[in-house]
C-alpha cells in the first residue's frame, strides 16, 4: 500500500514534523504545491539551512526510496543516468564468437540489453518502484555545469530519457524531485522556470528551539536556550559566513558532549570552530566580542524568564 | 469574411508585383538596420502575406514580424522600420526625395529611441542602387578608417578623443574579440589522439564488424575558457573612461558566455542583466537607468566587501578571472581595502587590475588607495586607449605573460 501525498498545508506541515523536520509555513505551501503539481522543488540558500534534509524526511515520512544525485564539475550521462558494462559486454561477445552461430546483429542486440545496462541515480528514478514514485534529490545543482543543466531540463519536463541503443524510457509516475543549490552560480532561468522556487532562509529563534528540541533531544533546556539565542544574535553579526541550523546542532551535540549545563566564554572561544569556518569570522569574535554577545544573551533570556 | 479574403488575393494579384516589390524594399531596409534579412525571407515573407491575405494592419505587422525577427533584441527596429515604412503606399520614396537634402546634417535635437539612430542611417544613408549615389558613397567613405587613420586611433587616450573619434574607437570596440586562454574540464570529447580509452564508443565499434575487431577508440579532456567577472569603477575620477568601459563590457559580454559585469562607485550595482541586449544603445541606457552613483565619489574597500559578501560565492565558482578597472584614488578608509581585496584575491583565479593612470610613464603609485591593493594583484595593466584593450587579449592568452605587480610597484 501507497502512501499518500498530504491533502493540504497543515498537513504537509505534520507530515515533516512528524520526521523531526521543523518548517515555517512558507516552505510547507510550495512543498505542497510541489507534491500537488507534481514540479521539481527547487531550494536555494546558505550551506547548512537543511535544504537537503527535507528531501531525506520526505522520502522516510512517505515511505518512498531516495535517490540522491549529489553533483560536481564535470558530472556527464554516464554517471548520472546509465552506463554499460563493458567488460561483461566484451565477455558476451567473446562467447558469441566462441559458439561461432550468432549473427552480427543478434550479438549486438544481446550486448546493449537491460542485462547490460548500469543504472544511475536518474533512470533509477524514472524506473517504476513498488512503494510509489520515489524522491529524487539533485544535491547542490550550482556544482555542475551548464551542459548537464541543459540536460535536466529534458528529465524534468517530461521525466524521460533517451537511451539511443534502447529507446526513449519514460516514467509511469514522476518522482517527487527536490533541487538544492548553495548559489555559487546562477542557475539558468529555464530550468528555474520548470521548477517551484524557494529561498530557505535561517529559522527564528522559536523555530530554532523547536529544531534543537526535535533534533537534539539530548541538551539541557536551559543550554538549548542560550545556544539557540548565542547564535541568532551572531547572525546579526557582520560576517563571512554565518552559521547554519546544521552549526547550531553540531554546536549543541558538541556542548552535551562536555557536559556543560550552561554558556561561558571560555568554552564558546574554545568551541567556536564548530559554529564559524573562517578565520577571519573566528578572529573576529574569539575573546571581548564573545563575552559581550554571551552577556547580552543572558541578560535578554533573564529578562524573558521574568 | 469570405469577400474580404477574396478582396485580399485579388489585390494581391492585382498588384502584387507591386506588394512584392514593397516588401523586398522593406527587406532591404530591415538588412541595412542590422537584421539578418536575405533573398530567403522576402520570398518567405512575401508567401506568408500572400498566405495571411492582406486584413488588418496588425495582421500584415505579426506576419512580417514572424518571418523577419528571429531575437527579442530585433524586434525595437523591426518595429520601428514597420511603422515608418509601412506608413502609407510610398513613403519611402517620398521620404527619400524630400529629406535627402538634410541629410547631410546630423539630427542630434531629441533623445533618440534605442536603434533608432542606425534606422535613420539604414532607411536615409548607404542606399547604393538610386540617384543619390555620389552622396551616399561619401558617407561610405567617412564610415571607413584608412590604415593610418586607426593606428592613430589604436594609440590615442580615450580622453583626448573628439566625439567622432569616440565614436569610431566604440566601433572598433564593438569588433573586439578577447581570445582567451582555456582552462580543461571535466568533461570528455572524442579524440583519435587522445589520452584515453573511450570504451563506449570502442563497444559500438567493435559490434559494428561483428564484435571480432576491437578498435580502441579514444577521447581527451574538453577546454573552455574560465569565467570572467568585470568590476568596473564608474566614479567621478574615471568619468571620461566610463563610458568606453561599458562598450568594452557589452562586447566582452556579447561575445561569449558566462561573464558577469558589476559597476561600482559608492555603491555595486550589477548589469549583467542589462547588458544582455544585442543592440549596444538599448543595452547602455537600460545600465545608466539600472545605476545611480554615477561620476560620484568612491568606496572601493566598500563595494568590494559588499561583492565578496553577496557576489563572490556566486559568481566566482569554476575558476573566474577577475579584471578590475578603477584607478585606485579611494577617499574611504584603507584598512577595510586591504582585507577585501585579499579576499577577492584569494578567490579568485586571476586577478587583473585595470588602471588607466598606468598611460603616464612616470606613473608611481603614490595614493595610499593604489599601495594597498598593488600587493593583492596578479597583473596590472593599463587601460586608456584601444591598444591596451588589445593587449589585454595577450594577458588573458598566457598564465605568465602578466607583469608581476612587484616591477610596478618599485
Amino acid at each position: 500500500m501507497m502512501k499518500t501525498l498530504p491533502a493540504s498545508i497543515d498537513a504537509t506541515q505534520d507530515l515533516l514534523a512528524s520526521g523531526d523536520y521543523i518548517c515555517d509555513r512558507s516552505l510547507a505551501t510550495v512543498l505542497f504545491l510541489a507534491l500537488k503539481m507534481g514540479r521539481p522543488l527547487f531550494l536555494e540558500g546558505e550551506a547548512g539551512v537543511g535544504k537537503t534534509e527535507i528531501a531525506k524526511v520526505l522520502a522516510e515520512t512517505l515511505g518512498r526510496r531516495l535517490i540522491r544525485l549529489q553533483c560536481y564539475e564535470g558530472l556527464d550521462v554516464a554517471s548520472a543516468v546509465y552506463e554499460w558494462n563493458y567488460s561483461a559486454q566484451m565477455i558476451e561477445i567473446r562467447l558469441a564468437e566462441a559458439e561461432g552461430t550468432v549473427k552480427r546483429d543478434d550479438v549486438a542486440d544481446a550486448v546493449f540489453s537491460e542485462k547490460f545496462l548500469i543504472k544511475r541515480p536518474l533512470l533509477q528514478a524514472i524506473d517504476s518502484d513498488e512503494a510509489g514514485p520515489p524522491v529524487l534529490l539533485i544535491d547542490e545543482l550550482d556544482r555542475t555545469d551548464e551542459a548537464f543543466e541543459a540536460f535536466l531540463l529534458e528529465v524534468l519536463s517530461d521525466f524521460q530519457v533517451t537511451i539511443p541503443e534502447l529507446g526513449t524510457r519514460k516514467a509511469e509516475a514522476p518522482p517527487l524531485v527536490v533541487i538544492t543549490s548553495n548559489r555559487t552560480r546562477e542557475i539558468h532561468d529555464a530550468l528555474k522556470r520548470r521548477c517551484l522556487y524557494h529561498w530557505v532562509d535561517y529559522p527564528d529563534a522559536e523555530r530554532e528551539r523547536a529544531i534543537l528540541k526535535a533534533r537534539a533531544p539530548g541538551a539541557p533546556e536551559k543550554l538549548a536556550a542560550e545556544i539557540v539565542a548565542f547564535v541568532q544574535s551572531l547572525r546579526r553579526e557582520d560576517l563571512f559566513k554565518l552559521p547554519g541550523v546544521a552549526e547550531t546542532l553540531d554546536w549543541a551535540s558538541a556542548l552535551t558532549e562536555l557536559d556543560k549545563i550552561a554558556l561561558d566564554p571560555e568554552t564558546i572561544d574554545d568551541t567556536l570552530g564548530v559554529l564559524l569556518k573562517y578565520q577571519d569570522d573566528i578572529a573576529k569574535i574569539q575573546g571581548s566580542e564573545a563575552k559581550r554577545l554571551l552577556d547580552q544573551v543572558k541578560a535578554e533570556l533573564s529578562v524573558a524568564a521574568q | 469574411m469570405n469577400d474580404v479574403r477574396q478582396t485580399a488575393d485579388a489585390l494581391a494579384e492585382v498588384e502584387g508585383s507591386r506588394l512584392a516589390e514593397n516588401i523586398m524594399h522593406f527587406g532591404r531596409v530591415l538588412r541595412r538596420a542590422g537584421l539578418p534579412v536575405g533573398p530567403g525571407q522576402v520570398l518567405d515573407a512575401v508567401e506568408a502575406v500572400q498566405a495571411c491575405g492582406i486584413g488588418w494592419r496588425s495582421d500584415f505587422y505579426w506576419t512580417l514580424h514572424s518571418v523577419f525577427v528571429h531575437a527579442r533584441h530585433q524586434r525595437d527596429i523591426f518595429n520601428q522600420a514597420f511603422h515608418v515604412f509601412w506608413r502609407k503606399p510610398g513613403y519611402l520614396e517620398a521620404m527619400m526625395s524630400t529629406m535627402i537634402p538634410q541629410l547631410a546634417i546630423p539630427v542630434r535635437e531629441r533623445e533618440k529611441a534605442p536603434g533608432e539612430a542606425r534606422l535613420s542611417e539604414a532607411l536615409f544613408g548607404g542606399a547604393d542602387d538610386d540617384s543619390e549615389g555620389p552622396e551616399s558613397e561619401l558617407i561610405e567613405l567617412d564610415a571607413r578608417l584608412t590604415f593610418s587613420a586607426e593606428e592613430i586611433l589604436r594609440k590615442k587616450d580615450f580622453e583626448q578623443m573628439t566625439v567622432d573619434e569616440q565614436a569610431q574607437a566604440k566601433a572598433a570596440i564593438a569588433r573586439l574579440r578577447l581570445k582567451r586562454r582555456p582552462v580543461k574540464i571535466r568533461r570528455f570529447r572524442r579524440d583519435p589522439g587522445g589520452s584515453r580509452v573511450d570504451l563506449r564508443a570502442t563497444m559500438r565499434a567493435s559490434l559494428r564488424h561483428g564484435g571480432r575487431l576491437v578498435d580502441l577508440k579514444r577521447k581527451e579532456r574538453q577546454t573552455r575558457p574560465p569565467p570572467l567577472v568585470v568590476l568596473c569603477d564608474i566614479s567621478g575620477s574615471m568619468s571620461s573612461y566610463s563610458r568606453m568601459f561599458l562598450h568594452f563590457m557589452h562586447a566582452l559580454s556579447n561575445d561569449r558566455e558566462r561573464i558577469t559585469c558589476f559597476l561600482f562607485g559608492t555603491r555595486l550595482t550589477n548589469i549583467t542583466r542589462h547588458l544582455e541586449r544585442r543592440d549596444v544603445d538599448e543595452a547602455l541606457d537600460r545600465v545608466s537607468e539600472a545605476v545611480e552613483d554615477w561620476s560620484g565619489g568612491t568606496r572601493i574597500g566598500a563595494c568590494l566587501k559588499e561583492f565578496n559578501y553577496t557576489w563572490g560565492r556566486r559568481c566566482l565558482g569554476q575558476g573566474a578571472e577577475v579584471l578590475l578597472i578603477t584607478d585606485g584614488l579611494d577617499r574611504d578608509d584603507v584598512a577595510d581595502l586591504e582585507g577585501e581585496m585579499d579576499r577577492l584575491h584569494r578567490s579568485c583565479r586571476r586577478l587583473t587590475w585595470l588602471n588607466p593612470l598606468l598611460r603616464y610613464d612616470a606613473f608611481e603609485p603614490k595614493a595610499s588607495g593604489i599601495r594597498t591593493m598593488l600587493p593583492h594583484v596578479d597583473a596590472f595593466r593599463p587601460v586608456h586607449n584601444l591598444e591596451s584593450l588589445e593587449e589585454l587579449a595577450n594577458v588573458l592568452m598566457n598564465d605568465r605573460a602578466a607583469m608581476p605587480p612587484a616591477t610596478a610597484a618599485a
